[in-house]
């Protein structure tokens, strides 16, 4: 098992050495740079100016010695420096990463739990008035896009109704601290939380419903109800530790997407996270920061992808190709 | 008999038609009583029963997010609204673009237009408790905005030398006659720094840039990136009992949508610039808690306009230009895409830059004539009706830019001219007007206030070069580069306005650009918020004297 981790780990070492050089190249494949976008959004240029600035950026170099420069500096986890926001990208990062984790985090565990437990519950009695209404509402929600879900939890709590706040993270003409501080944040989560969660949790809730009800029809289980199991034992540690396999597939993929943030959510919220910045560095053609961003997320995807697998190992031990 | 400029020779008739402003309060008490200081403007306020109140915070929007809050390293609009309250210029412009003090008490020019005299205020300290004196004007000019700015650098480089005769005195002695010198000077193209924090080699990257010093009335408190910026009161400020706000957030939210509900649901005050879509103006318009003015734009003086690239055939033909332009109706467009929050254009000039000339016309609005005009000039159309194609650039700035682009590409179609839409983001947009490689594009371009700072770039032959904002549609008219060159260093108006009249005749005449509407960003702001829009920079004005009710 060590050994199998430690291979992986070096596969994963290959492949973030690959992300870095296709984003490196993706991202100079588009027209336009730094400098030009700096000239664009100040709305004054000359050519000494616009030299200066590629200088400065280094940007006059060949495509690829400026590649060659910037592998060299992410493998001493220097990330380089935002030329935007003029601090270094880590910094920049690090600073935006909670208010993402926050988002994200919350709304991944209310679409986990609420999806499996909806998805048990529906599955419990197939065709039954609760599995109509579940499977009815979650279809509803699996089928509307994000943006409408947003809009419309915006308009009705937000303008309508008036008892939520429609966007920020707290409540800044009145500075609070300690707990006051935390209810306030909540209260701002409410919303993007929400729409982040009401997609996944349909899938979840389909995703469990589906893999119960064909772990049902197995004979393991119709031995473990001749052994006298009672029907919670047999829902719960049974079928559900089998049919979560599915579940944790996805899962891994969604916490993969926790670090990248919701690019749509955060900017309809004006959430001050990742996904936000990474849409204002792509707007300004911010290089270094951008680059830091996909990095980062993409170290975050491959740490789950391996812990999934793990998952995978633990949950069912017939699974052993890692 | 040497011009002066100050606060008490200022015109004081402007001050009877602007309602409860400040400035224009104190405009009239200093006409009264001409030894009374400008301070007195609060104490004639309350005289008008309008009792300005100390306190409160105002919340206003801001988008996109200003890169880093410090003037001359930046010039985006949101970065500019913002420190414009913590740095502040030597004076400010009143809505018809005349002079108003703020940093410097008075002026003097000398008979020969070479020396210019500033008389600064005396009490006043930067945010780090050191005054502000001569030198740092002299720094700010000679030094500061040379390097990081190529707009002051037009001004400034006439500079022969600065000297300071006394800590509260400034002399500029000028190498020749320029007659849009005193420009340089005003808003936020030219604040003062201190030269203490500045006199560095790499002032771009200073490390104080991330704590800026100035004079302004609010000081900068707190700012979490993505989501807010505080400014707080300087109680040390140097206007007694000013500001009358405690703090200014400004809340960046990135969805248009969002923003509108925001103000909507009062959850901010104010709100200007791009902050709300043109769509939106006639929504807000008739809600009650709301006030909406288009006043604040005559110093920037936006201008939309197609830009051609006159190297193309057959766009070479003015001709065709003219034809292109008169397929045009500007009156639909102002109306239906930008909710008349504008005027529309009549040359290259707004109405509110000095110099602008009335008497000068586009050709009017006809389809029939602009086909007859293409059949002269011997495109003719095919079997299917179209004469030629052109790749069209949409400006990348937001929604009513693309509707103005699917306009542009319709009209054109009545004219038997195909458009083709070649889209692509802001950056790009500016690296390939640089490289000239589009054949029309839509731009605005701010004027601040003289067509010889503002307008030259665009039209002289000097500035084609592959660098955007600048002549990169290659006109090139021997005629015009003549007009400007000599209507920089006219100083007799009357001799200027008309070199700048056959500017503007020649310019509609030739048709290098497709002038489109005078633009004016509306501000939006709750009735509660007192003087927010005084002067002609708007909401990038001081903010000293706004107050809540």
């Amino acid at each position: 098992m060590p050994r199998l981790i430690g291979w992986r780990v070096l596969k994963m070492a290959a492949m973030v050495l690959a992300i870095v050089v296709v984003n490196f190249l993706l991202i100079h494949a588009a027209p336009g740079d730094p400098a030009s976008a700096i000239a664009g959004q100040s709305g004054q240029a000359d050519a000494e100016f616009m030299q200066q600035l590629r200088e400065q950026f280094g940007l006059d170099k060949p495509l690829p010695v400026q590649l060659w420069i910037y592998v060299q500096k992410v493998l001493t986890l220097d990330l380089g420096v935002s030329h935007r926001l003029q601090r270094p990208v880590l910094t920049v990062i690090f600073e935006r990463l909670p208010a993402t984790l926050l988002l994200t985090g919350t709304a991944f565990a209310i679409a986990l739990s609420s999806g499996i437990a909806l998805g048990v519950r529906a599955a419990r009695k197939p065709g039954g008035v609760a599995d109509t209404i579940i499977m009815g509402v979650s279809l509803f929600f699996y089928a509307t896009p994000l943006f409408l879900v947003g809009i419309v939890l915006v308009l009705v709590f937000g303008v309508w109704l008036n008892w939520l706040p429609t966007f920020g993270m707290e409540t800044v003409d009145v500075p609070l601290h300690g707990l006051a501080r935390m209810a306030d944040i909540a209260h701002h989560a409410i919303l993007p939380v929400v729409t982040l969660a009401v997609f996944y949790s349909a899938v979840y809730v389909r995703l469990t419903r589906a893999s119960m009800v064909e772990v049902s029809s197995h004979p393991f289980i119709k031995t473990a109800r001749a052994k006298g199991a009672t029907e919670g034992r047999i829902t719960w540690v049974h079928v559900l530790r089998n049919a979560l396999l599915p579940v944790i597939t996805l899962a891994g993929i969604q916490a993969g997407h926790l670090i990248g943030g919701s690019v749509l959510v955060e900017t309809v919220f004006a959430w001050p996270g990742i996904g936000s910045l990474a849409f204002e560095a792509l707007l300004a053609r911010d290089y270094d920061l951008l680059l830091g961003i996909f990095l980062c997320t993409s170290v975050v995807v491959l740490i789950f992808n391996l812990l999934t697998d793990l998952l995978y190992l633990a949950f069912d031990p017939r699974v052993q190709a890692l | 008999m040497s011009e002066s400029i100050s606060s008490r020779g200022n015109n004081p008739t402007t001050a009877t038609n602007t309602g409860p402003s400040r400035r224009a309060l104190l405009k009239a008490g200093v006409a009264a009583a001409a030894t009374v200081p400008f301070l007195m403007r609060v104490d004639e306020a309350i005289a008008q029963g309008i009792a300005p109140k100390r306190g409160g915070t105002l919340t206003s929007l801001l988008t996109p997010e200003p890169p880093v809050l410090m003037v001359g390293v930046n010039a985006q609009a949101p970065t500019l609204t913002v420190v414009s309250k913590i740095f502040q210029p030597l004076f400010t412009y009143t809505p018809t673009l005349d002079f108003e003090p703020v940093l410097a008490k008075s002026w003097t020019v000398s008979d020969d237009k070479k020396v210019y005299t500033f008389r600064l205020q005396e009490n006043v300290k930067f945010h780090d408790g050191k005054p502000m004196t001569a030198d740092d004007v002299i720094f700010s000019a000679m030094k500061f905005w040379m390097t990081l700015s190529l707009r002051a650098r037009i001004v400034f480089a006439r500079i022969e030398k600065a000297e300071a005769p006394d800590p509260h005195t400034v002399v500029f002695t000028l190498k020749e006659p320029f007659a849009p010198f005193l420009y340089g000077f005003g808003g936020t193209g030219f604040t003062i720094v201190p030269k203490h924090l500045y006199d560095v080699a790499d002032m771009r990257n200073n490390p104080n840039n991330a704590k800026p010093v100035g004079t302004g009335p609010f000081k900068l408190a707190e700012w979490q990136r993505g989501s807010f910026i505080r400014l707080r009161r300087n109680d040390d400020y140097w206007k007694p009992n000013q500001p009358y706000l405690d703090e200014i957030v400004y809340r960046i939210v990135p969805d248009s949508q969002s923003r509108a509900v925001a103000l909507q649901s009062g959850q901010v005050q104010l709100a200007g610039g791009n902050d709300i879509e043109p769509f939106d103006l006639p929504r807000f318009q008739a809600q009650q808690n709301l006030s909406v003015t288009l006043k604040g734009w005559e110093y920037y003086g936006p201008l939309a306009w197609i830009d051609i690239n006159k190297r193309v055939k057959p766009l070479d033909d003015a001709r065709v230009r003219r034809a292109m332009s008169m397929a045009l109706d500007r009156n639909f467009i102002l109306q239906k895409l930008w909710f008349n929050s504008g005027k529309v254009a009549t040359g290259p000039l707004c109405e509110t830059t000095k110099f602008y000339d009335a008497s000068v016309k586009l050709p009017p609005f006809d389809i029939a004539a602009a086909n007859k005009l293409l059949d002269e000039a011997g495109h003719k159309a095919d079997g299917s009706g179209v004469r030629f194609t052109i790749r069209h650039m949409p400006l990348p700035y937001g929604e009513v830019w693309t509707r103005l682009s699917e306009y542009f590409r319709a009209s054109m179609q009545k004219i038997g001219i195909n458009v083709t839409m070649d889209t692509t983001d802001a950056g790009g947009h500016t690296a390939r007007m640089a490289k000239w490689d589009y054949d029309t594009s839509i731009n605005y371009i701010y004027q601040v206030g003289d067509a010889n700072i503002g307008m030259e770039q665009y039209f002289t032959s000097e500035n084609i070069k592959n660098v955007a904002f600048n002549n990169v549609g290659g006109y090139n008219n021997p005629r015009i580069d003549e007009i400007l060159a000599k209507a920089r260093f006219e100083i007799n108006p009357t001799e200027r306005q008309k070199l700048l009249s056959e500017f503007q005749r020649i310019a509609v005449e030739d048709m290098p650009y497709i002038y489109l509407i005078q633009m004016s960003f509306p501000t939006y702001y709750s009735k509660k918020l007192n003087n927010t829009i005084t002067t002609a920079m708007g909401i990038a004005d001081d903010f000293d004297d706004v107050f809540l009710t």
